[in-house]
């Protein structure tokens, strides 16, 4: 076992934990953030998606003693006072979810994305977000998510 | 699925590492990013008793210039090399491969170093690294270092020049300033790796090559130069028909692989006119 400190979502957690376990299985079963999902065993999908000092990792490709003296922030994380994050509510406003099941690393890599370009094109956010898999969208309302959320004009 | 136990050391410096791996022998294995040695262990198609990680080493990681060339610490990640203006000024071919290798995550993660010692035959940038002329400084037992040139540094799938026991500390890369680049990454789907790729790098004067530099990515078991077509760009214009021409014998001597994605003579076609097109985009940039 190694003792690892991490900051999570604005708190300070120290837990012990076997090397071999990865930062999306310490977030899930030690710190119960069920928030961020599996949903490969590739690290394809993107679906686990969460932030490493402030960059976008995919969190099953991550060990959690990796992540030792650093900062998470995931999908649990972006809501503030009941409010949601503007990347939130613009998936909600552009209906940029179906089963929802990508939906948290969705959020977590656009939100990366407008960090590193705040007015991408269409084609720059279909490019930012291409590893993360949609199977129910077609992707299209993610898209227009994105563009809301930069504050630019969605064509119809 | 979750990796076998290992051990997990995190030493701090590069003389750590050393001394931690000669004590290891081949139980141990290094871990950079993780990008490409974590789906691994997952899938359990190798189990060591103990990883060894490079990330708390101060030193290895950073970009900067000795005289003509630009060095990078080998755990440099992706995204530090694509963000990089000196390595955008110097080695535009290095920067644009760069980020065409997987997905803003993996960049976010993944190294330089850890990406060229895995030497996955489609990896990307062993093909730009080849056609910069870089060198790869590697240290063994007791700090001993010596510098081994990208054309002696890949030496099967996956497997470098990089020995057991030994640590890449940095890629050296001479400075190419004001060069055109570009690398043709060929697939069908976003987010795959290269069916066939070519990185070319053109030095213009007015409307004519005066050198060229190009890399092969997946067309055989290393990066592969085509030294033929380097040749035959000397003096041509930047034209469609010239660079046709001289774009043609770019799979001569390869022996690409057949697999799903496509064959070996379709791989060789594809050679030539991902050639012509990485040349004429790299004059014109
Ligand atoms: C979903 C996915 C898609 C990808 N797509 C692409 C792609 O399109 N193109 C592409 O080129 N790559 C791709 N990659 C691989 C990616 O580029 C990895 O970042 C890279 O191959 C490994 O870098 P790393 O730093 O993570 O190395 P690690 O995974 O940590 O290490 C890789 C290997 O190198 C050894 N090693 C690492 N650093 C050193 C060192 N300094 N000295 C000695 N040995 C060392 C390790 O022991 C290990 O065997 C993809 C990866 C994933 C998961
Ligand atoms: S669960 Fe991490 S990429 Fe699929
Ligand atoms: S909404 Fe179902 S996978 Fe994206």
């Amino acid at each position: 076992m190694t003792r690892i400190t991490v900051q999570v979502d604005d708190e300070s957690y120290t837990d012990e934990v076997e090397p071999r376990t990865l930062l999306v299985h310490y977030l899930r079963e030690q710190l119960g953030k069920t928030g961020t999902v599996v949903g490969c065993d590739t690290s394809n999908c993107g679906a686990c998606t969460v932030h490493l000092d402030g960059r976008s990792v995919k969190s099953c490709n991550v060990l959690a003693v990796q992540a030792d003296g650093h900062e998470v922030t995931t999908i649990e994380g972006l809501a503030k006072n009941g409010e949601l994050h503007p990347m939130q509510a613009a998936f909600h406003e552009c209906h940029a979810l179906q089963c929802g099941y990508c939906t948290p690393g969705m959020i977590m890599q656009s939100i990366d994305l407008l960090n590193e370009n705040p007015t991408p094109t269409e084609k720059e956010i279909r490019a930012g977000l291409e590893g993360n898999l949609c199977r129910c969208t077609g992707y299209h309302n993610i898209v227009r998510a994105v563009q809301t959320a930069s504050g630019q004009e969605v064509a119809s | 699925m979750i990796p076998v136990q290992f051990d997990y050391l995190a030493p701090e410096s590069v003389e750590d590492a050393l001394a931690a791996l000669a004590e290891a022998g081949d139980d141990a294995k290094i871990m950079a990013g993780g990008q490409s040695l974590l789906p691994v262990l997952r899938l359990r198609l190798n189990s060591p008793e103990k990883v060894i990680d490079l990330s708390r080493i101060p030193g290895l990681r950073g970009i900067s210039e000795e005289g003509d060339t630009i060095v990078i610490g080998a755990m440099t990640t992706h995204s530090d090399v694509v963000e990089s203006e000196l390595v955008g000024q110097h080695a535009l071919l290095l920067q644009k491969t760069v980020a065409e290798v997987a997905d803003p995550q993996i960049r976010h993660r993944g190294t330089l170093g850890g990406a060229l010692v895995h030497a996955d035959p489609a990896g990307d940038i062993g093909a730009a690294a080849l056609a910069l002329d870089a060198e790869f400084v590697i240290v063994g037992p007791g700090g001993a270092t010596r510098t081994v040139p990208a054309s002696e540094f890949f030496v099967d799938l996956f497997e470098t020049a990089v020995q057991e026991g030994e640590l890449l500390t940095q890629v050296r890369i001479p400075k190419h300033t004001g060069w055109g680049a570009r690398y043709e990454k060929f697939v069908r789907v976003a987010h795959q790796w290269a069916i066939v790729a070519v990185a070319a790098t053109v030095k213009m004067e007015g409307g004519t090559i005066t050198e060229a530099r190009i890399g092969l990515t997946n067309m055989g078991s290393i990066p592969l130069r085509a030294t033929s077509v380097e040749a035959a760009l000397l003096g041509q214009p930047a034209t469609e028909e010239a660079v046709k021409a001289a774009s043609a014998t770019a799979a001569d001597g390869t022996n690409p692989p057949s697999d799903l994605n496509g064959d070996s003579d379709y791989r060789k076609h594809l050679a030539g006119v991902l050639t012509r097109r990485a040349v004429l985009a790299a004059a014109g940039s």
